[in-house]
């Protein structure tokens, strides 16, 4: 699992990447959420993957067993990730929608002017 | 000393602001200021001992009156009372004066500074003050492009040998172990180590462009663009002089450096034939009078690079007779410009009819000028042929033949040949008050009271040889009896005569020197500074062409690159390709969902299908977190990835369709590069997980989290409690987001409703 895992990770950042080279503004957006999945897998399988056993202290126990539940920093790291990108995501998807409004065009090329060329 | 220093400073916040309040008539007497600071310096005694007003490690503020200082100190405030008055009655309808008399303040106190300073840094503080007032009073007429450009020349060319200085500062402290400047000789290791040599470099490439050698030499001419009285300060007395200056006080450390003697007199030798030959070609007064200036110059450094006591005696009373005449010169050139409007040569003649006093102080000034007898510039050229005929008569005294008998043409041509001849129009010359004839006459005047009486100027010239280091000091005195050197002084005068007499100045000449202009440093300067400009522009096009795609591509073309050099540099594949965790059938299906998710979100055409394909992405992932022991992921994942896709939904479904915009050819290329990309991240990822983990900190918040926390969901407990401050910066980004959609949304409404309205 935890090699399909890293190459499942790995076509997330080719995908991401490849979505950022595009000219659609939109599209850069989906590769920027892309890219931001691919990263929080990323932590997470560095954290080690472990099936069944969530960081959570039994009822009856004071202390989690030595060795016996799944990392809980990278899970408090992606769980910051994940609310974060979202508030990126919102901001850009609504600035997207304002600057089509005003230029009109969804291509980065054509919203991209140079101070020479004004 | 000091309370001269501060006086400047005051002034030059002052005047500004005071100037234009005070009546026209009122405003020579400014000159009250340099004239009791000159005072000042003529009546203190000189001392060996230093004055330390505070210490700002590496700076100390030491000041230190010696013998040199106080001939530099007496030249800056004399020349200053002059320039003060003048600058009264010739700048009174100049809109700038104020800013004038501010700059000039702070410049004349930047220059008491720097001679009188007795340590490196404080020196170098005071040298780089005197490039940026100067900037100011060369571009004084601030409208003009010409200004402008020359200021900016000038603050170019000597602002780089400040810098060249202080690295020669920061050098001579690191080997001498002292920043004193009179401590220095005696610290001087005696063989000259290669960090020396490189100080001594660097103090030349600043004394160089400060004192307009050969070839920095060009910013001087070009800051004629300033108005007279700041040519004749800057040019006369002060800053050019500073680079001399600054040889004078190093002397006594570096004349012994094998390299002294042969780099500053061919140095000197070239910029004074250069510039004297040059000088023959012009007819702008002040443009003769700049490269006159130059040639002076290169004389000083020439005579300064023999570093005999007789070779330094000349230089420094050269300094002296230099200061005379050529301030008397320019102040000259000022008023004649001022009643007449031009200072062509070939235009102006016959003006003692209307000038009379000035046609007094032109001639006095030409004669000392070319050293006739019983001026003091006839003691000064006497000194040199003497100290040349000592030792060096060979290549010498031929040299400085050439180079005297063209200085002594341009100085006829500036102060005699405008008032000879026949009379100008009556009504091209306007009367000039007194403000303007009197100082160059003083001046003049004072060249012949010195002739005649050497001994003023003896002590004073005597002390600045002690000051140097040098011994031997021989009284000045005017007749030295039938020898060879009055031979060469006197074929110095009848030459000089002759060739003015025989060969005057005439337009076809003119053009002679345009022709060689393309070739000189003040091309080069021109070219290099354009040159730097296109490749700044060209280098700055190229990397911010403001394609975000391939700013994207060039961060993770690094990135490849970086990555691969530390991933194959050392290779030996530690992971495996050995499952650690059994697959089993759900995971699969996640998994197959997610990939599919994936190809959909980039190669469907429709934007719609596409944010459903990242919804249905964003569920797969979370049901991999519920496998894998993450349950508060899976449930944030959850809610977020809704609210994206209901975002996404709600606000771009008006938007027009994918525009089909790339070639097949790009498509291929961004898809290798992505691949490469990630497959890289796939290899790094593999790697890290068949290493040991370090797991610290989780053992940490494992065993914590209950007993400090009194939580049972380690995760929760971290975010909320022992990280908490964190979320806490979170909520606000959050937040800020939040007002940030909330303003855009709202902008939209208003920005409708005005067009509904219209």
């Amino acid at each position: 699992m935890d090699v399909i895992m890293a190459l499942l990770i790995g076509l997330l950042y080719a995908a991401g990447i490849f979505m950022m080279f595009r000219r659609s503004l939109v599209k850069l957006i989906i590769g920027v959420i892309l890219l931001g999945n691919g990263v929080n897998l990323l932590i997470f399988l560095l954290g080690r993957l472990v099936k069944g056993k969530p960081p959570i202290i039994a009822a009856d126990a004071k202390v989690l067993v030595e060795g016996a539940y799944a990392d809980p920093v990278p899970q408090a790291l992606i769980l910051t990730a994940i609310v974060i990108s979202f508030g990126l995501q919102a901001f850009a998807i609504v600035l997207i929608k304002r600057a089509y409004k005003v230029v009109h065009t969804d291509d980065l090329d054509d919203i991209n002017t140079r101070e020479e060329e004004e | 000393m000091l309370s001269v220093l501060c006086a400047c400073v005051i002034a030059a916040l002052g005047l500004p602001v005071l100037v234009p309040r005070l009546p026209a008539a009122w405003r020579p007497s400014l000159a009250i200021l340099p004239l009791g600071s000159f005072v000042y310096f003529l009546l203190t005694p000189i001392s060996e001992s230093q004055l330390l007003l505070t210490e700002l490690p590496p700076v100390h503020l030491w000041l230190k009156l010696d013998g040199l200082s106080r001939l530099f100190a007496l030249l800056i405030t004399g020349i200053g009372t002059l320039v003060y008055a003048y600058s009264g009655y010739y700048l009174k309808n100049h809109e700038g004066q104020g800013r004038f008399y501010g700059f000039i303040s702070l410049f004349m106190g930047a220059m008491l500074g720097l001679v009188l300073a007795n340590d490196l840094y404080f020196l170098f503080i005071c040298w780089e003050l005197t490039s940026i007032s100067s900037f100011f009073l060369i571009g004084l007429n601030q409208q003009e492009a010409k200004a402008r450009s020359a200021a900016l020349q000038a603050l170019t060319v000597t602002g780089l040998g400040g810098l060249a200085l202080l690295g020669g500062a920061v050098i001579l402290q690191i080997h001498t172990g002292t920043t004193q400047i009179d401590a220095l000789a005696a610290r001087m290791p005696a063989d000259f180590s290669v960090g020396i040599t490189a100080a001594l470099l660097l103090v030349w490439a600043a004394a160089f462009t400060k004192s307009a050698q050969f070839p920095f030499h060009f910013w001087l001419p070009g800051a004629m663009a300033a108005p007279t009285p700041i040519s004749t300060y800057l040019h006369s007395a002060t800053m050019v002089k500073a680079g001399v200056y600054l040889l004078f006080r190093l002397s006594a450390a570096f004349a012994a450096h094998p390299w002294w003697t042969p780099v500053l007199t061919t140095v000197g030798a070239v910029t004074m034939l250069y510039a004297a030959l040059h000088a023959l070609f012009r007819h702008d007064m002040k443009s003769i009078l700049a490269y006159t200036t130059i040639a002076a110059l290169g004389i000083l450094v020439f005579f300064i690079g023999w570093a005999s006591p007789l070779s330094m005696q000349a230089a420094l009373l050269f300094v002296l007779v230099h200061a005379l005449y050529k301030a008397a010169l320019f102040l000259i050139t000022g008023a004649v410009d001022h009643a007449t409007h031009t200072r062509n040569v070939l235009r102006l003649h016959g003006l003692r009819k209307q000038l009379p006093a000035l046609a007094v102080a032109g001639g006095l000034a030409a004669l000392l000028n070319g050293g006739f007898p019983p001026f003091l510039g006839f003691i000064g050229k006497d000194l040199m042929y003497e100290a040349l005929l000592h030792e060096h008569a060979v290549i010498g005294v031929p040299l400085l033949l050439v180079v005297n008998v063209a200085l002594l043409y341009a100085g006829l041509q500036v102060g005699y040949r405008p008032f000879a001849g026949s009379a100008m129009p009556e009504g091209e010359v306007s009367k000039v008050s007194f403000w303007l004839w009197l100082p160059p006459l003083l001046l003049a005047v004072l060249g012949l009271l010195f002739g005649f009486l050497p001994q003023m100027p003896n002590a004073l010239i005597a002390a600045a040889h002690v000051a140097v280091g040098s011994s031997g000091f021989a009284p000045l005195q005017l007749w030295h009896g039938f020898n060879e050197v009055l031979a060469w002084s006197l074929a110095t005068l009848l030459a000089g005569v002759l060739f003015f007499r025989f060969w005057p100045m005439n337009r076809e000449r003119l053009g002679w020197t345009e022709k060689v202009e393309m070739f000189s440093p003040a091309a080069l300067f021109t070219w290099l500074a354009s040159s730097l400009q296109l490749f700044a522009r060209r280098y700055t096009s190229f990397f911010q062409h403001g394609y975000l795609r391939y700013y994207v591509m060039t961060v993770v073309a690094v990135l490849i690159g970086g990555i691969s050099l530390l991933l194959f540099d050392d290779f030996a594949f530690k992971g495996s390709f050995e499952p650690l965790l059994e697959l089993t059938f759900y995971e699969l299906g996640t998994l197959a969902m997610l990939l599919a998710g994936l190809v959909f979100v980039v190669f469907t055409p429709s934007r719609l299908a596409a944010v459903a394909g990242l919804g249905v992405m964003g569920f797969a992932i979370c049901l991999l977190f519920v496998f894998y022991s993450a349950p508060d992921l899976a449930i944030t994942q959850f809610a977020i990835d809704t609210l994206t896709v209901i975002l996404f939904v709600l606000v771009l479904y008006k938007l027009p369709r994918y525009i089909r915009v790339s070639s097949m050819a790009v498509v291929l290329r961004d898809g290798v590069v992505s691949l490469v990309f990630g497959g890289l991240i796939a290899l790094l990822a593999l790697q890290v997980i068949h290493q040991p983990l370090q797991r610290s900190v989780s053992t940490f918040y494992a065993a914590q989290s209950y007993v400090a926390a009194k939580g049972k969901n380690v995760v929760n407990v971290i975010l909320v409690d022992f990280r908490g401050a964190d979320t806490l910066v979170e909520i606000t980004v959050l937040s800020i987001a939040a007002l940030g959609v909330y303003g855009l949304l709202k902008l939209r409404l208003r920005a409708e409703e005005r067009r509904n309205r219209a």
